[in-house]
């Protein structure tokens, strides 16, 4: 997907390839229906179990249903529901306020700590992946249960506050109103800084050293090198990271499901919490359906204005 | 070396440098030593801070095991997990075969048709997925469940290989066709002993992604003994939220096994992800 890694395959010359094989032996050139017993498998399942489901929520955007009577033609009203009613109006705000911390903070952190590290700091550096990468890996609900203690009246915030006499700003961070989605929010910073820092490292590494050497000798300073050498050399690595993140920050759900369920007062609610909500608590699929058609298109403009802008020949 | 400003090289830089990373270090593995101590506290007990405990209580592994019926919920993470590697690494490898080596008419179209599905949420899916397979009884079922995250992972599995086998150098598969290898033999005698790094990577991200899900599996499964680690666990809060200790011990044994895999696959993992995977 990501713009850099070799996205669609080069297509080979075709010519190339059917020169020379022999009668009787399949020829890679030719279109044949030898392919279609490998290409089978993966086209049903994916069709079945997500194309055919995408295209059925499409179709129950524009119902009234609530998964037991018969649906009622609703026509646009749905998505008309979305943009006015305050509650998913907000719900959409919030994702993209969450954008801010689980993508524009650690990209800026691990772009900080690549101009200050990159290519000098070698030893340990398998050590520090292995750390940094940890948050990545694990299952965000345990991620969650783990944060919700930290920031209670009790956990390790408050106690840090105390210890360095910031006490009286102490608080149930996830429970105060004007607090819970900045809270939420730094969950997914400290879940996305070690990828980002991980991603840009390697990325600086493989920049031509004799740029650096060529700008050095045209009396470019450090910070000057890395903003006009390092940071060019970084496109596909920061595209990648934008794309990961900001999806995170848009369609997620375990986070904010086990640590605030969007409160308190919908503070945190989420299009994918009243997207599960709607649909299954309260019977309401087809405001559900069209808050997922919203938020699929969301994430599909987010995802390629990203694209365009890290294109690498852009 | 690269770009050693003044203070490049010096002592001092360095000392600021791993300083620095140490921090970061710390930061990142804090939380974790938060929680396994306070799994250790008595459990019902107030926890404060990163206290150590009066008295060190394993058995808070065992009462939290048993609260939250781990056995059935482990049992059921490994069936779900257990079949969809496969289920996603095979028809991804002979599809990323057909799309990178074979010509096909209308490849450039599938494989776009297969991108496209990289960026869409769960969320679009999960609400047909449960009403449409409901009615065929495939909700409350281990093949509706690996099923669908099958077809979730594999826009990722087909990209994947597709890249790795067009990575593959032509004249390998060209000299094979000329001693007459067919389509099968081209991929399974020629291809996949050359692809041993690429399905492992697959398929431990697959593995992770498929442990780790949770909205589908949430939504898909009414049955509690058939959900999986996670989903037990985003229950479990529900319940015992306010047991520290017990929540504390519940979330290590979820969190433990994918840091048993992550730590033996390293590699794998940060190879996928920074070459593009996004998570399911």
């Amino acid at each position: 997907m990501s713009e850099g890694a070799p996205a669609a395959p080069r297509p080979r010359p075709a010519r190339r390839s059917e020169r020379g094989p022999r009668a009787g032996s399949p020829r890679p050139g030719r279109v044949g229906t030898g392919a279609w017993p490998y290409l089978l498998p993966a086209v049903l399942v994916y069709v079945g179990f997500a194309v055919y489901p995408a295209v059925s929520t499409l179709q129950f955007s524009f119902l009234d249903w609530d998964g037991v009577a018969p649906p009622a033609w609703a026509g646009v009203d749905n998505f008309l529901r979305v943009v006015t009613e305050p509650l998913l109006g907000r719900a959409i705000l919030n994702a993209l306020l969450l954008i801010v911390f689980f993508t524009v903070l650690p990209i800026a952190l691990g772009l900080v700590m690549t101009a200050l590290i990159a290519g000098r700091a070698r030893r340990g550096a398998a050590f520090y992946r292995v750390v940094f990468f940890l948050p990545q890996v694990l299952p965000l609900v345990a991620v969650g249960t783990t944060w919700r203690w930290m920031y209670s009246e009790d956990g390790m915030v408050n106690r840090f506050l105390g210890a360095v006499g910031l006490g009286d700003h102490a608080r149930a961070w996830l429970g105060d109103e004007n607090t819970a989605l900045a809270a939420l929010g730094l969950i997914g910073t400290w879940c996305m800084s070690g990828l980002c820092m991980v991603l840009f490292i390697s990325g600086a590494q493989k920049v031509d050293a004799a740029l650096h050497e060529a700008a050095a000798i045209d009396g470019a300073g450090p910070a000057r090198r890395f903003l006009s050498v390092t940071l060019p050399g970084l496109r596909k690595e920061i595209g990648i990271a934008g794309v990961i993140t900001t999806i995170a920050a848009l369609a997620g759900f375990d986070l904010v499901f086990v640590t605030t369920d969007g409160g308190p007062a919908g503070a945190t609610n989420v299009p994918a919490l009243l997207v599960y909500r709607l649909a299954f608590n309260e019977g309401d699929i087809g405001a559900a359906s069209a808050l997922a058609v919203v938020l699929t298109v969301l994430v599909a403009v987010f995802v390629g204005a990203i694209r365009l802008l890290t294109r690498e020949d852009a | 070396m690269s770009g050693a400003g003044p203070m490049g090289q010096s002592a001092l830089g360095t000392a600021l440098r791993y300083g620095l990373l140490n921090l970061l270090a710390v930061l990142v593995l804090l939380p974790f030593a938060g929680i396994v101590l306070a799994a250790l506290h008595p459990a019902g007990a107030q926890v404060a801070g990163a206290a150590l405990p009066d008295r060190w209580s394993w058995e808070n592994f065992a009462l939290a095991w048993e609260a939250g019926g781990f056995g059935d919920l482990m049992r059921s993470g490994l069936i779900i997990s257990g079949a969809v590697v496969p289920l996603t690494v095979l028809p991804a490898t002979t599809a990323g075969f057909a799309l990178g080596v074979l010509k096909v008419r209308g490849g450039r179209a599938l494989s776009l048709g297969f991108v496209l599905g990289l960026t869409v949420p769960v969320e679009l899916l999960v609400i047909a997925l449960y009403y449409n397979l409901r009615e065929v009884g495939l909700t409350d079922s281990y093949t509706g469940v690996v099923m669908a995250e099958a077809a979730l992972f594999l826009p990722f599995g087909v990209y994947w290989m597709q890249s790795h086998f067009s990575g593959v150098p032509r004249e390998l598969v060209e000299s094979a066709r000329m001693d007459g290898a067919g389509n099968a033999t081209v991929l399974w005698r020629v291809l996949m002993p050359l692809s041993g790094p690429a399905v492992t990577t697959l398929a431990v991200l697959v593995f992770m992604w498929s442990w780790n899900q949770f909205l589908l599996v949430l939504v898909m499964m009414q049955d509690p003994s058939m959900r999986t680690p996670p989903t037990g666990l985003g229950l479990f809060v529900g319940r015992y939220g306010t047991d520290v200790p017990l929540l504390a011990a519940a979330s290590l044994i979820v969190i433990a096994p994918i840091v048993v895999v992550y730590l033996v696959f390293q590699r794998s993992f940060v190879e996928g992800v920074t070459r593009g995977a996004v998570k399911g």
